[in-house]
């Protein structure tokens, strides 16, 4: 019994010390439990606002839409900027876990060179870890199909649709359109606009597109959306449309685009076709040319390479920021300042031996044996060198230079273009300015034969050209014709050009000298007579001299531009207008280590004029046939 | 305690007086509780009952029975049959150990055809009766002796160790913990308690040592959930900002914008919590504790009311079992404890807690049943 008694007494020890410990395991458990609670009350009620907030963020994305941007038509409503359905994969790095492993699984779907994937990576780091970053365009129908099949094994990797831009013309208007491309970091730098920032936008990089970029562009709009954790769209909260970008008009007749481009053919050159009265540009082809498809494309550096090592320059934007000596077509401008200051009557002729002697200098007219005696008439037609040096040293250079500004030359033009180049039209206060020295007379006899310092872009060439043809009315060379919303572009051709105050009469002589030029026997260009049904064309030839002929060279003869490399051989250029009765169209040609300007440009500037005068783009509305018939394509 | 004036009972009880010993108010509470788990389930499937929710029911509904079937057996069965559920627990143990070594990876399970057995779970239970049987003959002196205290850390150690190999960072703090409250309320002296606890502290930096990369990031994010937005700590953010925004009234049932857009991860598993506190706010969230809290004051009751040491001692390891899952989740999905992985009881979409915690709760049950049957000291029947 005792021992049952101790049972019972330790019995009642352990049950004593059971419940002191039941109380003491409650009480820590409901310790813990109103930890809990506690927690619950910070996360809840305190800190309830800012996690409200960070909910908000989460769920929803604020997402730009970017317009479609403005297409780019000519004069006739032919498209020449267009953009087309273009599918691409972006990647989204916080979303990627292997980037590696994706892209190579990726590159078993779509072909992805080390190229693209060095830029990916490149631009992977280089930006947020959200924002989504390119890695291929224009995917077929096949490879987006492919690649949205295989989406459950790409996380982070997205299909997007959106709009490429497409030149149909190509190469024909690269220049004049130039190209869009990729916003580099300078572009972010100076600009607010948010489309910048979305990836893949383009912005215009040359040409128009990059002139009127702000209109083309367009407004983006905006979507306010609800994303799931992965950056699904769930449903749409709210939608600001934006604007497109604005549709441009050119002055440009993609037909007689085209004909003068192929007129210059393989050679290094710029063919201008101006409407004299309005100063509509018609056409305005550089040689070579370049694919602005493959620069929206993207490059390869093979590419580029070709493209920066070819010695003709296919990126240069020739008649606006090629710069040549104007040669024997600034002559014009010579006779004009000579019968302006009265120091020759047109009648008036000058002896021509082959030379003209000032000081101990001696000055060639390029005929060797000379013209003998010349009016003004036959200077011109004869391109009379030693009859413009007489008539330069009368003049001097600062009425010379006066005079081909007032012609356009010397000074950019002001056409809806970037990367404009201004030439130099020099006199006495430029060299003393800029050379500290005196000019010599000699210098102006130089000038007197558009030699020496002068330099001229072919498009003023144009323009002079023109303002000779239109009987002295300062047109200006425009590019955009109009703007279907924006009144502003087409203001320009609204106002009436001013008159250069040149008079009329002068005007008609360096005319008649120049129809002497093609039409007259013996005239430097008399190869290039028109057809009879098209009417009568003037011109001028020029031969721009890129290197200096010694003493000895002139004595045994100087070498043929034939035999010379190519770089070294003279510019060849030609100035033209017609019908010569009523001059509607100018036609300016240079082509680059050419030759003579008779034998090589002039033919090029006939063939275009041919089309010119056939086409009469200039007196066919806009409003035609063909710009309905695409529009209701559209 | 207050209830012996009344006998103990030596023989066997009939079926009728176990049915009516049944405390149908701790079934109630059970069923209140998974239901919420069904409503959230429901919300979680964006208002379907499947996958999730219908099966879950079944689950429950053959747990219930289960739990009936369990608390008919007397308790004396139980106790004779620990230590050798416990051998069986722990071979098993060491079976997916030696599998997960010869096999690919990681694996947790015995495959038994039928159903997948997570030998972890069944040793919660299995740990839980065999302390309780061996600290069932021993009174307050004998507690209070180090070598007796010996085998029973062993006891804990093994399987403990065993699963934290698995790695199963989770389930080996249940254990451990679990057995650590069955020391206590088995009477072993404070001072143990912190003398183990300030060497367990001082062992800390080699533990840091065994721990695996995965487990260090786990801790360490917890520490600095910032540290790893996107990775680790992506879930612990989520879960907290998904909490936060529900504010005190919560957005509506099935109106949880971070859990519906997928923000939030595991949210029909181990996340079900969050997405209650989002849709249902802190009231919702304290609600739900309050029905936690009245089951454990239940399990608390039944081991006062029980008048066997082994019983008291079941009663307490099931029911702080059942807190140590409350509280390791919410604790875990509110950002106060590293992502360990163990679900909220009752209400966590999954088969393998589900039929744990009915075993225990058939456990308990048959204790409640069994509270006046006699034990002798060295457990049985007689004597």
């Amino acid at each position: 019994m005792s021992s049952s008694l101790g049972n019972s007494r330790r019995d009642a020890d352990l049950s004593k010390l059971f419940s002191r410990r039941l109380v003491l395991l409650g009480g820590a458990q409901t310790l813990m439990l109103s930890s809990l609670v506690a927690r619950m009350y910070y996360l809840q009620v305190i800190e309830a606002d800012r996690y409200h907030t960070l909910a908000e963020e989460n769920r929803i994305n604020l997402r730009l839409l970017p317009p479609p941007r403005g297409r780019i038509v000519d004069r006739f409503g032919v498209p020449l900027a267009i953009n087309h359905q273009n599918f691409r994969v972006l990647i989204v790095s916080e979303q990627v876990k292997e980037l590696d492993a994706t892209l190579d699984r990726l590159a078993k779907i779509i072909t992805l060179t080390e190229t693209d994937r060095h830029r990916v990576m490149r631009e992977l780091k280089r930006k947020r870890r959200f924002v989504p970053v390119p890695v291929r365009e224009n995917l077929t129908w096949e490879e987006m199909a492919a690649v949205q099949v295989n989406a459950p094994d790409l996380p982070g990797v997205q299909i997007d649709e959106g709009l490429a831009r497409v030149y149909p013309l190509g190469e024909n208007t690269s220049h004049i359109l130039g190209y869009v491309s990729s916003v580099s970091e300078d572009d972010l730098a100076n600009s607010t606009d948010p489309l910048l920032q979305l990836p893949g936008f383009r912005i215009g990089k040359a040409g128009v597109e990059r002139q009127f970029d702000r209109v083309l562009r367009g407004k983006g709009g905006n979507t306010q959306v609800e994303v799931n954790a992965v950056g699904r769209v769930i449903r749409e909260l709210s939608r600001e449309e934006g604007e497109s970008g604005v549709e441009l008009a050119l002055s440009i007749d993609t037909r007689l685009q085209r004909v003068a481009a192929d007129a210059i053919g393989e050679e290094s050159g710029t063919v201008v076709v101006m409407d004299v009265m309005t100063g509509e540009v018609l056409a305005m082809a550089s040689q070579p040319a370049y694919d602005a498809n493959a620069f929206t494309r993207g490059l390869s550096s093979e590419e580029w390479k070709t493209l920066v090592s070819n010695p003709k320059g296919p990126l240069a934007n020739k008649p606006i920021a090629g710069q040549y000596a104007p040669g024997s077509t600034f002559k014009m401008v010579v006779a004009l300042a000579a019968l302006e200051a009265g120091v020759i009557r047109p009648e008036q002729t000058v002896s021509c031996p082959g030379h003209y002697e000032l000081g101990n200098a001696k000055f060639h007219c390029w005929k060797k044996g000379g013209h003998g005696s010349v009016d003004m008439v036959n200077a011109l037609k004869h391109s009379c060198d030693v009859y413009f040096y007489e008539v330069a040293r009368r003049l001097g250079i600062d009425r010379i230079a006066d005079m081909a500004r007032r012609f356009g030359l010397g000074s950019v033009t002001g056409i809806d273009l970037p990367g404009e180049k201004g030439g130099l039209i020099p006199d006495r206060n430029w060299k003393r300015a800029v050379m500290n020295d005196v000019w010599h007379a000699g210098e102006s006899l130089v000038a007197g034969i558009g030699q020496g310092y002068i330099t001229t872009t072919p498009l003023q060439l144009a323009v002079m050209t023109a303002r000779i043809a239109n009987g002295g009315l300062a047109v200006k060379p425009t590019l955009v014709r109009q703007s279907n919303r924006d009144p502003r572009l087409s203001a320009a051709d609204l106002k009436p050009p001013k008159d250069l105050g040149v008079v009329r009469q002068h005007l008609s002589i360096v005319q008649q000298g120049m129809w002497e030029v093609v039409n007259g026997p013996g005239g430097t260009a008399q190869k290039v007579r028109l057809p009879e049904e098209l009417g009568q064309m003037a011109g001028k030839t020029g031969t721009a001299q890129v290197r200096r002929i010694s003493k000895a060279e002139r004595d045994t003869g100087v070498i043929k531009n034939e035999d010379l490399p190519w770089e070294r051989r003279d510019h060849a250029l030609f100035v033209s207008f017609a019908p010569y009765d009523n001059p509607r169209y100018a036609v300016a040609c240079v082509i680059e280590h050419g030759g003579g300007g008779s034998a090589v440009a002039a033919p090029i500037a006939r063939r275009v004029m041919i089309e010119t005068l056939k086409l009469d783009p200039a007196r066919h509305s806009p409003a035609s046939a063909v710009t309905a018939s695409l529009k209701t394509e559209r | 305690m207050g209830f012996r004036s009344t006998r103990l009972r030596k023989g066997e009880m009939t079926l009728t007086e176990k049915l009516w010993h049944i405390s149908w108010t701790l079934i109630l509470l059970v069923t209140m509780v998974a239901s919420v788990g069904f409503l959230m389930l429901y919300s979680a499937a964006e208002g379907n009952l499947s996958p999730w929710a219908d099966k879950q029911m079944i689950r429950f509904g053959v747990g219930v029975v289960f739990l009936l079937f369990l608390s008919m057996i007397d308790i004396r069965h139980f106790m004779r049959y620990a230590y050798a559920f416990y051998t069986v627990a722990l071979v098993l143990l060491v079976a997916v150990e030696v599998k997960g070594t010869i096999g690919m990876g990681a694996q947790r399970w015995v495959d038994l055809g039928l159903f997948q057995l997570q030998p972890s779970e069944l040793m919660k239970i299995a740990l839980v009766l065999t302390l309780a049987r061996y600290f069932h003959g021993a009174d307050v002196d004998t507690v209070r002796r180090i070598s007796f205290l010996i085998p029973p850390a062993l006891l804990i150690a093994m399987p403990a160790v065993l699963v934290l190999k698995q790695p199963d960072l989770g389930t080996a703090m249940m254990l451990m913990m679990g057995g650590v409250v069955l020391f206590l309320v088995a009477g072993v002296p404070l001072w143990i308690f912190f003398s183990v606890g300030a060497v367990g502290l001082a062992a800390v930096p080699v533990v840091w040592e065994m721990l695996r990369d995965y487990q260090k990031n786990r801790v360490l994010t917890f520490l600095d959930p910032d540290r790893d937005p996107l990775g680790t700590g992506y879930h612990i953010t989520q879960s907290k900002i998904a909490l936060g925004s529900g504010g005190v009234f919560g957005k509506g049932y099935m109106l949880g914008t971070q859990s519906h857009l997928d923000f939030l991860p595991e949210h029909q598993t181990d996340f079900i919590f969050t997405m209650l506190g989002e849709e249902f706010g802190m009231v919702g969230g304290v609600t739900l504790l309050g029905l936690y809290v009245l089951i454990l004051a239940y399990g608390f009751y039944i081991a006062a009311r029980c008048r066997h040491h082994f019983g008291r001692l079941v009663a307490i390891g099931v029911t702080t079992t059942f807190f140590l899952y409350v509280f390791i989740n919410i604790a875990m999905v509110m950002g106060l404890l590293p992502v360990v992985g163990i679900p909220l009881p009752l209400i966590s979409y999954g088969g393998t807690a589900m039929m744990t915690l009915m075993i225990g709760f058939g456990v308990l049950m048959s204790v409640h049943v069994h509270r006046d049957v006699q034990i002798s000291r060295s457990g049985g029947f007689d004597d």
